[in-house]
């Protein structure tokens, strides 16, 4: 479904002074439909970037991404809502908009992408009821705790169905006890038949999980473990 | 489809609603554009009335010699007519002139009566020539200088109307001038304010924009509400401008129809309400449009 071949980004920083960054250094890897795969590495393995390569937040140096048998670097500016589509981000900053409940922020999404109406009326209570958030939908991001602000950055990034979800560091700021539910719920999310890339360096949740651990270490691939463990 | 022009629509109208304050400089120079174009319409519709009156009212007299002989001035008048310049000429014989004269100031008994008392008519018989246009009389009155018509003709009173055309001309090509260099000037400054606002509308949209962007909304779906914004600006605008250019034709046109009988320019700015609308509505909401779209072009890059 996904295939990373020979990846290398070098990010050139604006301030002239300082050398460039290695961040990717030839990674290849590939992800197959409704696979669970985490990413784990220190910080600044390069985690994100990899996943906003994938988002085309930023193109790759060298090297191509094949997303559904098409290469990313034949894809328009025009033809780029088409792959974004496809794709949910759970992004590590939530990326909430403050004035808007949180039913609106997922609905927003919806109406982005110009979904109809009663599609959105239909399917965003369902997602806050996946999420477990029916109670909580007429409330601003300020009102909701970090999880309940995790899972609405969940839902809103499952509401349209996407081929793939990418989600960055979403347990980030929460205790354990948080942790382990927003896991539970994107392994529930997986069942339901997206992919699932996980990128953290949390080290219980990839020992819970069981799933393939795709390790990153400056910017290479120094482990890919079918039922990888956490080992840094 | 219309549910996302719906959509672009209403989020147009938010993000001019929430930046409501900074738009009133956008709306206030769009409103200066918009009125100077309607009032521009209407002055170039009351400078061809007057010229046209001013024309209407114009003609060459020329004035004979007491002794001239009545077929010596029709003889006159039979070459003059000749001239393709000449649109009509009317004889005004002595007599005429007396009883025109005596028409005129019926009221004012002195006058009379010390033209009674000089015993005789005082008047000269005339023939009043008008042209096909003003820069005809020029050569009409060049033509009855001339050898032939010099030992009949006592006067020509030309020059004194003249005076009156040429003003009015230049005041209507001054203005007009005038009124397209402020216009030029006032496009340039209304854009570079439109550019402002909304460029700042869209800063203030920033967080809204980097998440349509990441969930994949199209291009024009993120744009379009910017165009919309600028687009509401130049309605408002150009509703005032209307607003108040019918207050200043309503309050002005008595003041106006005081100097210049013929005209009523309450009843000109009805007659040319819905071209003047039009006008108006075309320069407010096209100008309000490229400036938006200059400032997504600026602002809002891929
Ligand atoms: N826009 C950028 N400009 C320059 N360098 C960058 C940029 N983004 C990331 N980097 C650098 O690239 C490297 C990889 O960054 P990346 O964000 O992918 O790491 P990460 O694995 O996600 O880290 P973390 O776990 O802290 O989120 C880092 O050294 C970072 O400093
Ligand atoms: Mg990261």
């Amino acid at each position: 479904m996904i295939k990373f071949q020979d990846i290398t980004k070098i990010y050139s920083s604006n301030a002239s002074k300082s050398e460039p960054t290695i961040a990717l250094d030839k990674v290849s890897f590939d992800i197959s439909p409704k696979e669970f795969v985490s990413l784990v590495g220190k910080s600044g393995a390069g985690k994100t970037t990899l996943l906003k390569l994938l988002l085309m937040q930023e193109k790759p140096t060298s090297g191509d991404i094949l997303f559904e048998g098409k290469n990313l670097s034949d894809i328009r500016s025009e033809e780029l809502p088409w792959l974004r589509r496809k794709i949910g981000v759970v992004f590590q900053d939530y990326k909430l908009l403050a004035v808007k409940t949180a039913y609106e922020n997922i609905a927003y999404t919806m109406e982005v992408i110009g979904a109809r109406d009663e599609e959105i009326k239909r399917d965003v209570p369902k997602v806050l009821d996946i999420v477990g958030l029916s109670e909580r939908a007429g409330n601003l991001p300020a009102e909701l705790s970090g999880g309940e602000r995790q899972r609405v950055a969940i839902a809103r990034a499952l509401v349209h169905r996407p081929d793939i979800i990418l989600a960055d560091e979403p347990t980030g700021n929460l205790d354990p006890y948080h942790t382990m539910e927003i896991i539970e719920l994107l392994l529930k999310i997986q069942l339901m038949g997206p992919t699932v890339v996980l990128a953290t360096h949390n080290k219980d949740v990839i020992n819970r999980l069981n799933k393939r651990v795709v390790t990153l270490e400056k910017g290479k691939i120094i482990r890919d473990e079918k039922e990888g463990r956490f080992i840094l | 489809m219309f549910t996302v022009l719906i959509r672009i629509f209403r989020s147009g109208w938010r993000s001019f609603y929430r930046d409501r304050e900074i738009a009133l400089a956008t709306i206030f120079v769009l409103f200066l554009t918009v009125i100077l174009a309607g009032s521009f319409f209407l002055f170039k519709d009351i400078s061809q009335i007057l010229v046209a009156d001013l024309q209407e009212k114009i003609d060459v007299s020329v004035y004979f010699r007491e002794e001239t002989l009545e077929e010596d001035i029709l003889g006159v008048g039979k070459e003059l007519s000749e001239l393709p310049e000449i649109k009509n000429i009317e004889y005004v014989s002595k007599e005429q002139a007396l009883l025109n004269f005596i028409q005129r100031h019926e009221r004012d008994t002195a006058l009379l009566d010390s033209i009674d008392e000089l015993g005789k008519n005082p008047f000269l018989a005339a023939l009043n020539v008008r042209t096909w246009n003003p820069d005809q009389y020029a050569k009409v009155s060049k033509f009855l200088e001339g050898p032939g018509f010099d030992s009949f003709v006592e006067k020509i009173d030309y020059y004194q109307r003249k005076p009156a055309i040429d003003t009015m001309r230049s005041l209507n090509s001054g203005v007009t001038k005038i009124s397209i260099s402020i216009a030029v000037l006032l496009i340039i400054i209304a854009i570079a304010v439109s550019l402002n606002t909304i460029g700042l509308s869209i800063y203030n949209s920033r967080k809204e924009i980097e998440i349509q962007k990441l969930v994949g909304a199209s291009s024009w779906f993120i744009r379009g509400p910017f165009l919309v914004q600028g687009m509401i600006c130049g309605i408002l605008a150009t509703l005032i401008s209307i607003l108040t250019l019918s207050f200043i034709c309503w309050f002005l046109s008595p003041r106006i129809e005081s100097f210049f009988l013929s005209i009523s320019l309450f009843t000109l700015f009805v007659e040319n309400f819905w071209m003047l609308v039009l006008i108006q509505f075309t320069t407010g909401i096209s100008l309000g449009a490229v400036s938006s779209l200059v400032a997504i072009k600026k602002y809002l890059k891929d």
